[in-house]
């Protein structure tokens, strides 16, 4: 299938994309790596009267660490991202989430910032933001404000940004230092290789009692919730009620739970050994 | 004579297919000015088609035409099919849609691009009817009909009895039963449909490009829907086409549509299919529920086998349906040598879209329910499955074996073959890793499947459908023609054509291996031809690739053509050599005596004889500058008078074992070990041989564990995207063991048998059994997908 | 900043495999398409249009990358490879290609020059990948013909040799 018209426009800063994204209104998108955006384009799902193309912007094909956090620019790739050879270090659930990205060949045009923007309900990179507590800067003509991941993500494939609105780039949390902070671990079931998730697990250890665990694919966005370790399965199992799943081609509501039932305590059992 | 044949010859497609250099359909080059059609669908699963709206399409920038269903039917007849029944199908829907996705209108403009826009711009009106999806569903008085003058969706029905089937299960100690659906799938190849037509007016012909793979014998179907006569509607079939399993026949009724595009518009027309468009409508195969019952002794010893095989077509039964229930009929009771026999063949239409071929034909649905049944005895017979299999396959001194239905098996060692696979410890092994995997709790399960995998159809088969009264008043319809032709050019150098097209099974390769063996070159020199063109090339309605019959049949015109060449060049030779004939051999490019080496030629010196120096031809041989064969084996004779058929020309056998386990945290299906035996007579290529095993392997495990096309209430189809519909990554098919046997056909020179189905038909039963076997369940439906196999485990706790 | 209307064609140059190459796109044209149909350059092959398959695969600036998701636009000023850049101008195949051959890596080949692209990339960056690195990276593709063996041992072999 082929895409309807659109205007294109590629931006060399941001200030000139977030004037573009005022003078089209709510009609333009942002192009980054294309992954998500054109095939909805190609089988003519979405709208766009315009596509603002940021790919080539250089101020936003930037990590930097800034105040504890690591601060990734819209136009980083997810394979850039997964090439950072700090990355076990300062960020181990994301290096363990990101292999689990769609496949070598979309991360390479695929950006960290992209994921977060599209929100599909299971996948790796806003359940990790939201499990570690990350937050989303957002720029437009209007200025520039900084929601945390929480507020950010809001239901299925639904967030906060308003359409004049860039991301210009996320923030994850740097992983605190020393034994404890290694204790992380990612856990996901999908169909095929490199396809979504169905349900999705992180866990990071918080503290010698605590464990903090995040699971995707259960809800509209990503669920978030801490228990102490030896209550974790048990909280689990409730947890997977309250939640309920949802039904789709691929699995059932009760399955997901039970996936979640039997993916949730390997994740806290892989964290606490990944702590010690 | 260097040994060309058996070898594992590397491929002549590659180096051009490695560069970028393959001429597919798309990639060929279109005359300037050509339009490009795109296909709008019907968004219902049943539906009357009330009103079309054109008017702001037509105004749209670069369109040329708007066409309905109701165009088509001005100027073509509907599509022949086998089944005589007031059902009629044009290209496009006429009155009713009855499949979401059916065409209803076909947009033609300056590009593929503009066609899309100016398609959203077309308003139609449809009224919603009610639609009907489960085949067993529709064969109730109370289900919408499809068809209404039909009065029925049940379209054909015919039952079979062969010895004394009653006799047999009243004589039984036990009689054992089962309902088995198979799934509806598709195997779609990674190029879809191309159809690039043109039409002169002045002579009112139709010359069309498209990747079709045959069988020829929907030529004339198309050459009568469109009105003309046969040589008025060439049809040409590109050098390269990316895969088809089948689904490649069902491009035919494009074919017509875009020719009448090009009639329409007066310039050539051309359509690329999409995948959105290949998944919801392109084809697929049959999904069937077959009940099933055996007459057992106590002993596990089939006396009499029973079959009703309900067979969902679709919306419509496109030539040459419904196929699959009767291509296998003859081999119906597989490898088992069972004597009396009932079955009851019914093809029902439901609002999806049309069945049509599919790699394997109607043997994955067969052998679901025999392999699954077999099991099933030896569970309730409290019997090891493998000596139940074992007590009932036809025994080696019994070839060539006709069965109770009519086929005629040509050989095999069935029991030698197994014994063969289960040995090596590798049986026992199996039985170790079950074991322990048991012992510490885990969900493990050992399965078999024994299959029959015949080739190269018997084009009479069909005809069984009618009764042996219409047959008579038909007049009969038998055997399978399968023609080749060898030219030598000036130079001396081959050429070979042959009625194959080319889907990626390496045809150019073997043919020239075969030819290669016969004339003393190497396959290096052999140029292979298979650009199939209707107006310039030798064809019957056998003509295609399809149904394994390359191996039994054009491989052996081929073979034929060549000795016949091989023949005359060494006459040619013997009179400028100064020997006798006898004393000619063709080997190492070179014709010489075979007594004294170092009186020899060239073999293009004396294979270029005939054009340059005819007169020093002997006079006994006409010029050696072309030889044609047409190979038609005896034994593909027309149904009997009392229903009895040989479906095909020959049988191979399989037997595959595997060991699954359930994972119970993921739901997966985890296969362990997988063991496949193959005996399919004379290899030609080993390398090829294995490719082809492996390719069917994959593909019966996605039949298996991942694909099934799905539909809501609505009559929706859900599996719109490759992100919906699992095509197994490497990711997702394991490894397997193959081991050969090999049982020459006493029926072809060759004493090669088809193969490249048989996987297709026995994985899914194997997989099947083995998950059987896992979780103590009878009941296992496929695709075994982790929502199937965690709502078992959920029903069993 | 580069804008092009809707109704406009943009002039798109590109180097490809090579050669510096321009012609007319609009801005919605894909890269596959104007590979194929506008440069001639066919070994590029389309199976889906969204992503999934990988026929398409072709490497920008030496990045494997799906020209179904890439707009003709976006490779202005980008060095593009295909398949026709592998073989030598004789014809002779590249030891990636040769690998193939040698492992009937390959039936119909229409899924091919994608699996080729890709790890040219791929075993460009890691030159002696392992197995389960090779299957990794070869999940991005599809295949219906060879059941995805041949394809492994094709690479394993590339793998070490190079």
């Amino acid at each position: 299938m082929k895409p309807r018209p659109f205007d294109y426009v590629q931006p060399d800063t941001v200030e000139e994309a977030v004037a573009i994204l005022a003078e089209y209104g709510d009609d333009a998108r942002i192009l980054a790596g294309g992954q998500s955006l054109v095939p909805m384009l190609n089988l003519r799902i979405v709208e766009a009267r315009a596509l603002v193309d940021i790919s080539r912007i250089s101020a936003l094909d930037v990590m930097r660490e800034v105040r504890g956090k690591i601060e990734i620019g819209a136009a980083v790739t997810q394979n850039k991202l997964l090439a950072w050879p700090q990355l076990a270090e300062k960020l181990p659930l994301v290096a363990a989430a990101l292999p689990h990205v769609g496949h070598f060949q979309t991360r390479n045009k695929g950006t960290v910032c992209g994921s977060i923007a599209h929100a599909d309900p299971s996948s790796e990179l806003p359940l990790t933001l939201a499990l570690l507590g990350g937050e989303v800067v957002l720029k437009s003509e209007r200025g520039e404000r900084v929601l945390a991941a929480e507020d950010f993500q809001k239901d299925m494939l639904t967030t906060a940004r308003a359409p004049d609105e860039l991301i210009a780039a996320v923030r994850f949390p740097l992983t605190k230092g020393g034994g404890v902070g290694r204790g992380v671990a990612f856990r996901e079931v999908a169909r095929r290789h490199g396809d979504f998730a169905i349900v999705a697990v992180a866990a990071v250890v918080e503290d010698k009692n605590t464990v903090r665990l995040g699971v995707g694919g259960m809800a509209g966005k990503p669920m978030v919730r801490r228990f102490a370790r030896e209550e974790a399965a048990g909280a689990i199992a409730a947890w997977a009620d309250a939640l309920e799943g949802y039904e789709d081609l691929h699995a059932s509501a009760a399955m997901r739970r039970d996936l979640f039932r039997n993916l949730g305590p390997l994740a806290v059992t892989e964290a606490i050994r990944c702590a010690a | 004579m260097t040994d060309q044949l058996g070898k594992p010859v590397l491929r002549k497609e590659d180096p051009a297919l490695l560069s970028g250099r393959g001429r597919y359909a798309d990639d060929l080059p279109i005359p300037v000015g050509t339009l490009h059609a795109h296909v709008i669908r019907s968004p219902h699963a049943h539906a009357e088609i009330v009103r079309v709206d054109a008017a702001k399409a037509l105004a749209h920038e670069g369109v040329w035409a708007v066409i309905t269903g109701e165009d088509v039917r001005k100027l073509s007849d509907p599509f022949l099919a086998a089944v005589k029944a007031p059902v009629q199908q044009w290209t496009l829907a006429v009155e009713r849609v009855r499949y979401v996705g059916e065409p209803v209108v076909l947009v033609v403009a300056e590009s593929r691009y503009l066609a899309e826009d100016a398609a959203e711009l077309v308003t139609i009106d449809y009224q919603p009817l009610d639609p009907v999806l489960d085949p067993v569903e529709a064969c109730k008085s109370a289900a919408p009909l499809l068809h209404p003058a039909a009065g029925t969706n049940e379209i054909s029905v015919r039952e079979f009895r062969y010895g004394d089937p009653d006799g047999a299960f009243a004589r039984a100690d036990r009689r054992i039963a089962m309902t088995v659906p198979f799934p509806r799938l598709s195997f779609t190849p990674i190029e879809c449909y191309v159809v690039v037509a043109q039409h002169n007016a002045a002579e009112n012909s139709y010359d069309v490009l498209a990747n079709f793979q045959g069988p020829f014998s929907m030529h004339p179907v198309m050459a009568l829907a469109l009105r003309v006569p046969g040589p008025k509607f060439r049809l040409r079939i590109p050098p390269d086409s990316g895969g088809s399993f089948g689904i490649k026949l069902s491009v035919f009724p494009y074919i017509v549509l875009i020719a009448l595009a090009a009639r329409i518009t007066g310039r050539p027309v051309k359509w690329t299919e999409d995948r959105i468009e290949h998944l919801v409508a392109a084809s697929s195969g049959p999904n069937r529920v077959t009940q099933i019952e055996a007459a057992v002794g106590k002993d596990g010893r089939i006396l009499g086998l029973k079959l009703d095989q309900l067979e969902d077509y679709g919306a419509f039964l496109r030539a040459p349906m419904p196929a699959p229930l009767y291509r296998m009929h003859g081999a119906v009771t597989g490898a088992y040598d069972i004597e009396h026999v009932e079955v009851k063949n019914r093809a029902v239409l439901t609002n999806k879209m049309p069945a049509s071929l599919i790699r394997g034909f109607g043997g994955p649905q067969l052998y679901l329910a025999l392999e699954r049944l077999m099991q099933r005895i030896a569970i309730e017979l409290k019997l090891d499955p493998l000596d139940v299999i074992r007590r009932n396959l036809i025994a080696a001194q019994k070839f060539p074996y006709r069965t109770a239905a009519g086929a005629l098996y040509d050989s095999g060692n069935y029991a030698r073959a197994v014994e063969i696979a289960i040995g090596d410890g590798r049986l026992a092994d199996l039985k170790k890793r079950r074991e322990a995997a048991r012992a510490q709790g885990r969900h493990y399960g050992i399965g078999f499947a024994v299959v029959v995998e015949p080739a190269m159809s018997n084009m009479g088969y069909l005809s069984t459908l009618m009764t042996a009264q219409a047959r008579e008043k038909a007049g009969p319809k038998n055997g399978a023609v399968s023609m080749a032709r060898l030219t030598i050019d000036p130079l001396g150098a081959v050429t070979v054509t042959a009625d194959v097209t080319v889907q990626g099974q390496s045809h150019e390769t073997v043919l020239a291996q075969i030819v290669a063996q016969e004339l003393g070159l190497s396959p290096g020199e052999v140029e292979v031809v298979l650009e199939l063109d209707t107006a310039k090339d030798q064809w019957s309605i056998a003509a295609g690739t399809y149904s394994s019959r390359f191996a039994s049949g054009t491989a052996v015109a081929a073979h034929m053509a060549a000795v016949a060449m091989r023949d005359k060049l060494k006459a040619i030779g013997a009179k400028q050599l100064n020997v006798l004939p006898d004393d000619v051999e063709l080997a190492q490019g070179k014709i010489r005596s075979r007594s004294n080496p170092d009186n020899a030629l060239p073999f293009g010196r004396v294979a270029g004889t005939s054009h340059w120096s005819p007169v020093m031809l002997p006079e006994t041989v006409a010029p050696a500058l072309s030889e044609t064969a047409v190979w038609t084996p005896p034994e593909l004779e027309p149904p009997s008078i009392d229903d009895r058929i040989n479906t095909s020309l020959t049988y191979g056998f399989i037997f595959d074992m595997c060991g699954v386990e359930i994972d119970p945290v993921t739901y997966h299906v985890r296969v362990d070990r997988y063991v496949s035996m193959h005996d399919a007579g004379r290899i030609m290529n080993p390398m090829i041989a294995e490719g082809q095993i492996r390719g069917a392997f994959a593909q019966g495990i996605a039949a298996a564990l991942y694909e099934e096309f799905t539909y809501n209430e609505e009559g929706a189809f859900l599996n719109g995207t490759f992100a919906d519909y699992l095509v197994p990554t490497v990711g997702e098919i394991p490894d397997v063991e193959i081991l050969h046997y090999h049982s020459p056909s006493p029926f072809t020179p060759l004493g090669a048998k088809g193969l490249a189905e048989g996987n297709c038909m026995s994985t899914p039963a194997c997989i099947a059994n083995a998950i059987a076997d896992a979780l103590g369940v009878s009941a296992v439906e496929l695709p075994a997908t982790p929502r199937r196999i965690h709502a078992l485990l959920q029903a069993r706790a | 900043m580069r804008r092009v209307n809707r109704d406009a064609r943009a002039r798109v140059s590109l180097t490809l495999n090579g050669r510096k190459l321009a012609a007319e796109a609009e801005p919605r044209t894909l890269l596959c398409d104007f590979l194929r149909h506008a440069l001639g350059a066919t070994g590029t092959h389309v199976g889906c249009e969204h992503g999934v398959c990988g026929a398409c695969t072709v490497l920008i600036d030496g990045v494997a990358t799906r020209s179904c998701l890439t707009l003709a636009v976006q490779a202005e000023g980008r060095e593009v490879r295909t398949v026709e850049s592998l073989a030598a101008p004789d014809g002779k195949l590249n030891p990636l290609q040769q690998a193939f051959r040698d492992h009937h890596a390959l039936q119909c080949g229409f899924c091919t020059p994608g699996i080729l692209m890709s790890f040219t990339d791929y075993l460009s960056r890691n030159p002696h990948a392992s197995e389960a690195e090779i299957r990794d990276v070869l999940s991005g593709h599809l295949c219906r013909c060879t059941g995805y063996a041949s394809i492994v041992a094709a690479l394993k072999r590339a793998a070490r040799r190079e």
